[in-house]
C-alpha cells in the first residue's frame, strides 16, 4: 500500500513521517517519532490511555489515523512539563497526592486532565470524575487521581489546594 | 490490532464524496468521527479497501436556526453541540443526550451524522431524532432528498441510506415555548450503551399533558416512537395510572436481544420504568 506523507506538529516541534493509511496515530507517535509516553492500553476506545490533545481536543490516538492528524497541533504526556523542564502543575499534582500506583493510566490521566482544566481551570468533584471518565485506572480506585487535578486547579488558581477531609 | 490495508481519500466537497462512493461502489466507506468503524476494522469485522474521510469538507459542520427549524451538519460533534448556545436555547434534550454519549474523548470525534446514519440500535440520537420529529438530509449521486427520521431506519444497520448516498445534515423544527423534556438512560457504566432508554417532549396545560412525543432507545432492532403510550398520557395529569399505562405501552412495542445487558423480561421492565421517569421529569421542567 502506497505510503502517504504526513507533517505535523508534535509537542512545539515539526515532524514528518511516511505512513500507511491504516497507521493508527498512537503507532506514528511511538514508533515513528519513539514518544513512548502515549500507552496503548485496551487498543479498544475504552481505556484512554493512548489520549493526545489535538488541536485543543482530548483524543484517544488509538481511534484515528496518523493521516488524519496530517497538519495537526499535538500535545502529548511528553510535551506537559513547563518550558522550563520544571514539572506543571498537573505533574507536579500527581507527585504530590500520589495519583498512581502503577503508572499505566498516567499519561492518558495528565493529557485528559490538561484539556479538562484548559476548558474550566475550576472543576467541581463531580466534574473532574465525569471529565476523566473516558479514562480508566485499574488501580488507584481515582480517590488520589482527582486529588491530583484538584490540587492541579488550585495552583493554576493561585489558591493554596485544601485537601477534603474524607 | 491494525486495520486492514485500505486507500484514503479526503475529499474537499459532498459532490466529490459522493462521486468517490459511487465509482468506488461498495468497498468504500464514508468516515464520519471514526469511533464505531475503526474499531470494527481493528477486529477485522470491517475491512472497506477505500475509506472517505468526511473532515475534509467545511460545509457539513455546525449549527444554524433557519427560521423555526435548527439545523446540524453531519460532521458536528458530540462535544460541539454541548458547546452551542443555540442548541443550549433551542433544544436542551439535545444537549442533555450528547451528554450521555460515550465519554469526553469520544464526544470530541463522534459525530451527529455518524450517530444517526450508522444504524445501530445502541445509538442515542437516533430515537431522539425520531422524537424530535427531525428529517435527514440525504445526498447521493442522483440529487438531495429529506427522509424523516421515523423512516430511516429498517433494522439493525440497515437504513433508508442508498449505495452512494451521505447523510449530510439533519433538521427539526425548534421546541415549543414552555415545553418539558427528558432523556432517561440507564447504563451499566459511563461509555456503555443503553440497557434502556426513553427520550420524552411534552407540553403541559392546565396541569395536564397536551402534546406528548416518547422516543425509545436500544429495545428494539431500530429505534420506536412510542405512539399509544404517549397518546395514552395525553389528558392526563400523569397520574399513576396514566403512567403505568404508558409504561405498559411503550413495554408492548419493545423486543429487545437478550445480552450482557440483561435478559429480555429485565430490558423491557427498565425500558418501562425509563419511560415512567422520562415522563415525570418533562412534565416537572414544562412551563
Amino acid at each position: 500500500m502506497a505510503k502517504t506523507h504526513v507533517t505535523m506538529k508534535v509537542n512545539g516541534a515539526e515532524v514528518e513521517g511516511l505512513v500507511e493509511p491504516r497507521t493508527l496515530l498512537v503507532h506514528f507517535i511511538r514508533e515513528n517519532l519513539q514518544l513512548t509516553g502515549t500507552h496503548i492500553g485496551c487498543e479498544t476506545t475504552h481505556c484512554g490511555a493512548c489520549t493526545v490533545d489535538i488541536d485543543g481536543m482530548s483524543v484517544k490516538s488509538c481511534t484515528m489515523f496518523a493521516v488524519q492528524a496530517d497538519g495537526s497541533d499535538i500535545i502529548t504526556v511528553e510535551g506537559i512539563a513547563n518550558a522550563d523542564g520544571t514539572l506543571s502543575a498537573l505533574q507536579e499534582g500527581f507527585r504530590m497526592m500520589h495519583g498512581l500506583q502503577c503508572g499505566f493510566c498516567t499519561p492518558g490521566m495528565i493529557v485528559r486532565a490538561h484539556r479538562l482544566l484548559k476548558e474550566n481551570p475550576s472543576p467541581s468533584e463531580p466534574e473532574i470524575r465525569m471529565g476523566i471518565s473516558g479514562n480508566i485506572c485499574r488501580c488507584t480506585g481515582y480517590q488520589n487521581i482527582v486529588k491530583a487535578i484538584q490540587y492541579a486547579s488550585a495552583k493554576i488558581n493561585g489558591v493554596e489546594f485544601q485537601e477534603a477531609a474524607e | 490490532m491494525i486495520p486492514g490495508s485500505f486507500s484514503y481519500h479526503r475529499p474537499a466537497s459532498v459532490a466529490d464524496a459522493v462521486k468517490l462512493l459511487a465509482d468506488l461502489g461498495e468497498d468504500a466507506r464514508p468516515l464520519a468521527g471514526g469511533h464505531s468503524l475503526v474499531p470494527m476494522m481493528k477486529l477485522r469485522l470491517a475491512s472497506p479497501a477505500h475509506l472517505i474521510d468526511l473532515h475534509g469538507i467545511a460545509g457539513l459542520k455546525g449549527i444554524s436556526r433557519n427560521g423555526d427549524t435548527v439545523v446540524i451538519g453531519a460532521m458536528t460533534t458530540q462535544h460541539d453541540l454541548l458547546a452551542s448556545d443555540e442548541i443550549a436555547r433551542s433544544a436542551p434534550i439535545l444537549h442533555e443526550t450528547a451528554l450521555l454519549i460515550a465519554d469526553p474523548q469520544v464526544r470530541y470525534r463522534g459525530t451527529i451524522g455518524g450517530n444517526v446514519a450508522n444504524g445501530d440500535p445502541g445509538n442515542d440520537m437516533p430515537a431522539l431524532m425520531m422524537t424530535l420529529g427531525a428529517s435527514y438530509r440525504l445526498e447521493g449521486p442522483g440529487g438531495a432528498r429529506d427522509l424523516p427520521a421515523a423512516d430511516f431506519y429498517q433494522g439493525a444497520y440497515f437504513t433508508a441510506l442508498e449505495p452512494g448516498e451521505i447523510l449530510t445534515s439533519v433538521s427539526f423544527p425548534a421546541l415549543a415555548a414552555g415545553h418539558g423534556y427528558a432523556y432517561e438512560k440507564l447504563k451499566r457504566k459511563v461509555g456503555d450503551y443503553a440497557t434502556a432508554a426513553a427520550a420524552v417532549v411534552l407540553t403541559m396545560a392546565g396541569g395536564k399533558v397536551a402534546t406528548c412525543t416518547i422516543g425509545l432507545t436500544n429495545v428494539h432492532e431500530t429505534p420506536l416512537l412510542a405512539v399509544d403510550a404517549a397518546r395514552a398520557v395525553i389528558g392526563t395529569s400523569l397520574d399513576a395510572a396514566a403512567l403505568k399505562t404508558a409504561a405498559a405501552a411503550a413495554e408492548a412495542i419493545m423486543a429487545p436481544a437478550a445480552d450482557a445487558r440483561g435478559p429480555v423480561e429485565y430490558r423491557k421492565h427498565v425500558g418501562g420504568i425509563m419511560v415512567t421517569r422520562a415522563l415525570q421529569r418533562a412534565a416537572a421542567g414544562a412551563k
